[in-house]
C-alpha cells in the first residue's frame, strides 16, 4: 500500500498497527479460554470450577456495574431479575429492565 | 437467534455511538470502521478512543494494545467456560467462528446450553448478525456525530448487564451456586472499588471458580 493509499483512506501506518495490535490482543482473548481448555488435563476439580464459573463472570460484572450505575441501574437489575424469576420469559425481562432504566434515568436518577 | 433481536436495538445505539466518538475524536471513517470491523468488541472500542493518537509511538501501540488485552480477557474466561461447546466445532472452522466471540452471542449460549441446546450454528449466526450490524451502525453514527444519543440518557449502557443478571436466574441450582456467587460478589466489589479498569470481571470470576473447585463433589455435580 502506497502512502498516498493511505493519505486517500484518512489513516496512517501508525494507526493500521495500533488498529491491528488491538484487533489481535482481542482475538486472542477470544481464543485464549478454549486453548487453554484444551490443553489442561481434565479433573474434577477443573469440572467443578468450570460449572461454578458462568455464574460468577456473570455476578462479578453485573455487580459491581449496578453498583457504579447508581440507583436506576440497581433497580432496574432487580426488576428484570424479579421478571425473569416469577415468570421465567427472557425477552420480557430484560424489556422491564430497560424501560425501567429508561424512565428512572429520564427522571433525573 | 430469537433472542439476538431484541438485543439489537441496544447494541445499535452502542455501535452508533463509538462512531460518533470517534468522529468526534478526529478517526477517519475508514479507521472507524477497521476497529468495528476488526476489533469487534464495544467496551475496548470505545475506552480506545481515549488513548487515540494523531502520531504513533512504539509506546502509545504498546499502551493501547495493553489495555485493549485488559478489558476483553473476561472472554478468556468466557471462553473457557462454554468450551465443551466450542469443542464440537471442527478445529478450522472453530477458530475461524471464534473471531465472532462477544458478550451477547456468549450469554445467549450460555442460555440456550441450559435449555439442552447444543447446535454450533445459533453462535455463528448470532456473531455473524452481531457482527454486520455493528459495523454497520458505526457509518451512520459516524456521520451523524453529536446527533446520536449519549447512552447513557436511555440506560443503553445496561443492555448487557441486564440480560446478564436475566440469564442468571436459570443458572441456579439450589445452594451449592451460593458461595462462588457470593464470593464472586464480594472480590469483584473489593476490585473495583481498589484497582481502575475492568479488572473486576476477570478476578471475581475467578474468584468464584475457585471456590466453586474446591467445594464437596456431591454438591457441584449438577
Amino acid at each position: 500500500m502506497s502512502d498516498l493509499l493511505l493519505e486517500r483512506l484518512g489513516t496512517s501506518w501508525g494507526a493500521l498497527q495500533a488498529l491491528f495490535c488491538m484487533a489481535a490482543a482481542t482475538y486472542l482473548c477470544r481464543l485464549g479460554g478454549v486453548w487453554l481448555m484444551d490443553h489442561l488435563p481434565p479433573s474434577p476439580r477443573l469440572r467443578r470450577a468450570l460449572g461454578a464459573l458462568p455464574g460468577s463472570i456473570i455476578i462479578s460484572t453485573v455487580v459491581p456495574l449496578g453498583v457504579m450505575g447508581g440507583s436506576a441501574a440497581l433497580v432496574a437489575l432487580a426488576v428484570a431479575m424479579l421478571v425473569m424469576f416469577k415468570l421465567r420469559r427472557d425477552v420480557l425481562a430484560l424489556v422491564a429492565g430497560m424501560v425501567t432504566v429508561a424512565l428512572l434515568r429520564q427522571m433525573g436518577l | 437467534m430469537r433472542l439476538t433481536l431484541p438485543l439489537l436495538p441496544g447494541i445499535m445505539v452502542f455501535g452508533a455511538a463509538f462512531g460518533a466518538g470517534a468522529a468526534h475524536k478526529g478517526l477517519s471513517l475508514f479507521e472507524a470502521m477497521l476497529s468495528s470491523g476488526l476489533v469487534f468488541a464495544g467496551a475496548a472500542q470505545l475506552v480506545s478512543l481515549a488513548l487515540w493518537q494523531d502520531h504513533w509511538t512504539f509506546g502509545s501501540t504498546l499502551a493501547i494494545t495493553l489495555v485493549v488485552f485488559a478489558i476483553n480477557a473476561r472472554m478468556i474466561l468466557m471462553g473457557a467456560a462454554l468450551h465443551h461447546w466450542f469443542k464440537t466445532a471442527s478445529p478450522m472452522w472453530r477458530w475461524f467462528s471464534l473471531y465472532l466471540f462477544t458478550d451477547a452471542n456468549w450469554i445467549l449460549g450460555v442460555r440456550y446450553h441450559q435449555d439442552g441446546g447444543r447446535d454450533y450454528g445459533m453462535f455463528v449466526g448470532s456473531g455473524v448478525l452481531l457482527w454486520l450490524v455493528w459495523l454497520l451502525v458505526t457509518v451512520p453514527g459516524y456521520l451523524l456525530g453529536a446527533l446520536v444519543p449519549d447512552p447513557k440518557t436511555w440506560g443503553i449502557d445496561l443492555v448487557m448487564p441486564i440480560i446478564f443478571a436475566v440469564m442468571l436466574i436459570p443458572l441456579w441450582k439450589g445452594k451449592q451456586a451460593a458461595l462462588p456467587w457470593l464470593v464472586a460478589a464480594v472480590v469483584s466489589i473489593v476490585v473495583m472499588q481498589a484497582v481502575q479498569g475492568y479488572a473486576f470481571i476477570v478476578v471475581g470470576a475467578l474468584a468464584g471458580a475457585l471456590t466453586g473447585a474446591f467445594m464437596p463433589e456431591a454438591q457441584a455435580d449438577v
